[in-house]
């Protein structure tokens, strides 16, 4: 009963989050010092243009009523329109959305599994030769900018040795009939095994980069968290009662070790996804990042907006059901 | 007889300070091998900033076109670009322009957010909840794309970058300052200075800042890391400095079509962002671990 309340709770405390996130973005065009229609169009463009662009936007009414504009086509699902493509972003947006949920999903699972289980053992055989191998490698994986360790995969596994592709999603050539635009699930959905091995190939080294940084974090987590439950009372009468060490570390303490590492995971997957807009850029991802990252090349602001304010409430959103997860796992935790 | 021999003790020794918190960091921080590790590596790259002048013959800005992308040798240590400039001069100025980012952005952060933090916690009510929300929002986005948003508004430059990161950041600070004070208005000598009458301004100066400054120093070492990361990527991306500053993002960017043909002009620079940043979160952790074991996890 108290976790519901907790839920109803935060899910009213999400309302002025996500007002205040599209005020913000509303403000990307409207806070543009100037004229935004000059800067967006440029000094050459006709005044017939820059009127239509004004009006187009909405531009020559009050910015409330511009505003309550926005926030209501928002409500509607309604984006707007691309200047670029001229294309309904909502439309637009669908495929690329797919394309960075897809790679975000593989860098998280990479990042926790190997993290984890490079923290546990790293906890285990404490200052071990592997514990302190593991160490260094998380001490540099998180001081590693995500856009360097791209460009070395992409020279040293693409283009020196040639053995994973380094841009794209699929072979462009024979490309995945795109059905719900997962191509994971297209490519088993249209039972081409082929084109299985084609899209997993293609997640590797971006999957890898993007979930660099989160890995070596949590491996770091895990590994201190471990190491805490691993002096306490509990797991020594585990061991007393003659369970066996994997048992111990596996069963008793990974439990409790976990929790904060849930959290952590939160956490990483936000930066996962801002992270995202740098490695998609540079394998050629066609994803969200990739897209707001062309939209800033053509100033194509309403994109720049819509694809901000995506990712921004797909972060809150798994911020919340992290937290609620939290307070499912450890019944310790108050709800307040 | 007895007494006699009590008045033998020096007087001078008692008296001497035995620890004080500052010292007692100091002392462990001194044997924390890789924090030291860290302090080589950034003073390392400050004295490179500062003395770029006199270690390089070449400037950042010009080269010959018929040296572009030659391998490293002993007159270009780290090669020369599709320019014909050289490499090794143009990370060394880099450093100079990630050393400023990193240090002045943080500076920003931290005093906007103490700022905001001390008016929050202080004074609470309304200004409260207003300043507490606006950091929720802020918090809401992934920081790298509201430093986007901000340099979409103000139009790309290295200053607007730097400005952009400062922005980002200050909810980070605002938030622990804040903390920090809610706590300490409940700690007894806050309340006695309170019941003698000191004004707010005292407390704040005398009490609520020094006790603040360990917990921002930690995070501000670990945000200086962060800031140098966030400035590349925003050059790396086209928003941050503009060519032909040679700033590390930038020449990242920049020299990744020749990747093939001069994979120097990529690892150099990739190479000082990872080991400037690996610096300052060496210090900042040994920092943590000196300054306040709590906030060790």
């Amino acid at each position: 009963m108290a976790l519901l309340a907790y839920t109803i709770r935060r899910l009213l405390m999400l309302i002025p989050v996500l007002l205040g996130m599209s005020l913000i973005v509303f403000a990307i065009i409207h806070a543009i010092p100037g004229d935004p229609a000059l800067t967006i169009l440029g000094e050459k463009a006709s005044p017939q243009a820059l009127a239509d662009l004004r009006e187009q936007l909405g531009l020559n009414n009050p910015w409330y009523m511009q505003y309550f504009h926005y926030l209501g086509n928002l409500l509607k699902g309604d984006l707007g329109v691309s200047l670029h493509s001229k294309a309904p972003i909502t439309v637009e947006m669908g495929p690329y959305l797919a394309a960075t949920i897809e790679l975000t999903l593989v860098s998280m699972l990479f990042a926790v599994f190997i993290g984890v289980n490079a923290g546990i053992i790293s906890a285990w055989k404490q200052n071990s030769w592997f514990d302190y191998t593991c160490m260094l490698i998380a001490l540099i994986g998180v001081s590693m900018p995500v856009f360097w360790l791209g460009l070395m995969e992409q020279w040293v596994f693409a283009q020196e040795l040639k053995w994973l592709p380094s841009i794209g999603r699929d072979n462009p050539r024979d490309p995945v009939a795109e059905i719900t635009h997962f191509y994971i699930i297209d490519s088993i959905l249209a039972g081409r095994w082929d084109h299985f091995r084609d899209v997993v190939e293609h997640l590797i080294l971006p999957g890898i980069a993007l979930g660099t940084i989160p890995m070596a974090i949590i491996a770091r987590i895990t590994r201190s968290s471990m190491l805490e439950v691993m002096r306490s009372d509990y797991i020594r009468t585990a061991r007393a009662k003659g369970l066996g060490q994997f048992f111990v570390v596996y069963k008793h303490a990974l439990k409790n070790a976990l929790i904060p590492v849930l959290t952590i995971v939160g956490v990483q997957v936000g930066l996962l996804i801002g992270g995202a807009v740098l490695t998609e850029t540079i394998f050629g991802w066609p994803g969200v990042g990739r897209y707001i990252y062309t939209a800033i090349g053509n100033r194509d602001y309403p994109v720049i907006q819509s694809g901000i304010l995506v990712i921004a409430t797909i972060f809150v959103l798994i911020n919340l059901v992290v937290d609620l997860l939290y307070a499912y796992v450890d019944p310790r935790i108050k709800y307040r | 007889m007895a007494e006699t021999h009590v008045q033998t003790v020096p007087v001078k020794q008692i008296n001497e300070p035995i620890s004080s918190p500052w010292r007692d960091a100091w002392r462990i921080l001194r044997k924390n091998k890789m924090a030291i590790l860290g302090f080589c590596i950034i003073l390392f790259f400050v004295l490179l900033a500062i003395l770029a002048p006199f270690i390089t013959p070449y400037e950042y800005d010009k080269g010959e076109l018929v040296d572009k992308n030659l391998p490293p040798s002993a007159e270009h240590w780290f090669g020369t670009d599709y320019n014909g400039r050289d490499v090794f001069t143009r990370v060394i100025y880099g450093a100079q322009i990630s050393l400023r980012v990193g240090l002045f952005a943080v500076i920003g952060s931290i005093v906007a957010g103490t700022f905001l933090g001390l008016l929050a916690g202080y004074y609470g009510k309304w200004i409260d909840t207003l300043i507490s929300r606006l950091f929720d929002i802020m918090l809401a986005f992934p920081s790298i794309l509201l430093a986007i948003a901000i340099v979409a508004i103000l139009g790309p430059s290295l200053e607007n970058a730097l400005l952009a990161i400062a922005i980002v950041n200050v909810p980070t600070y605002g938030r622990l300052v804040r903390s920090r004070v809610l706590s300490l208005k409940e700690e007894e000598y806050v309340m006695a200075a309170r019941a003698i009458g000191s004004k707010h301004s005292h407390i704040i100066v005398q009490h609520i800042l020094p006790n603040s400054l360990a917990p921002i120093i930690v995070t501000g070492t670990l945000g200086i890391a962060t800031a140098i990361i966030e400035a590349a990527a925003l050059g790396f991306l086209g928003l941050g400095a503009q060519a032909p500053q040679p700033e590390w993002g930038l020449m990242l960017s920049d020299s990744r079509q020749y990747i093939q043909k001069a994979p120097w002009t990529v690892i150099f620079p990739g190479l000082s962002i990872m080991l400037t940043v690996l610096g300052f979160n060496l210090i900042g952790d040994g920092l943590r671990d000196a300054l306040d074991p709590r906030m060790k996890n």
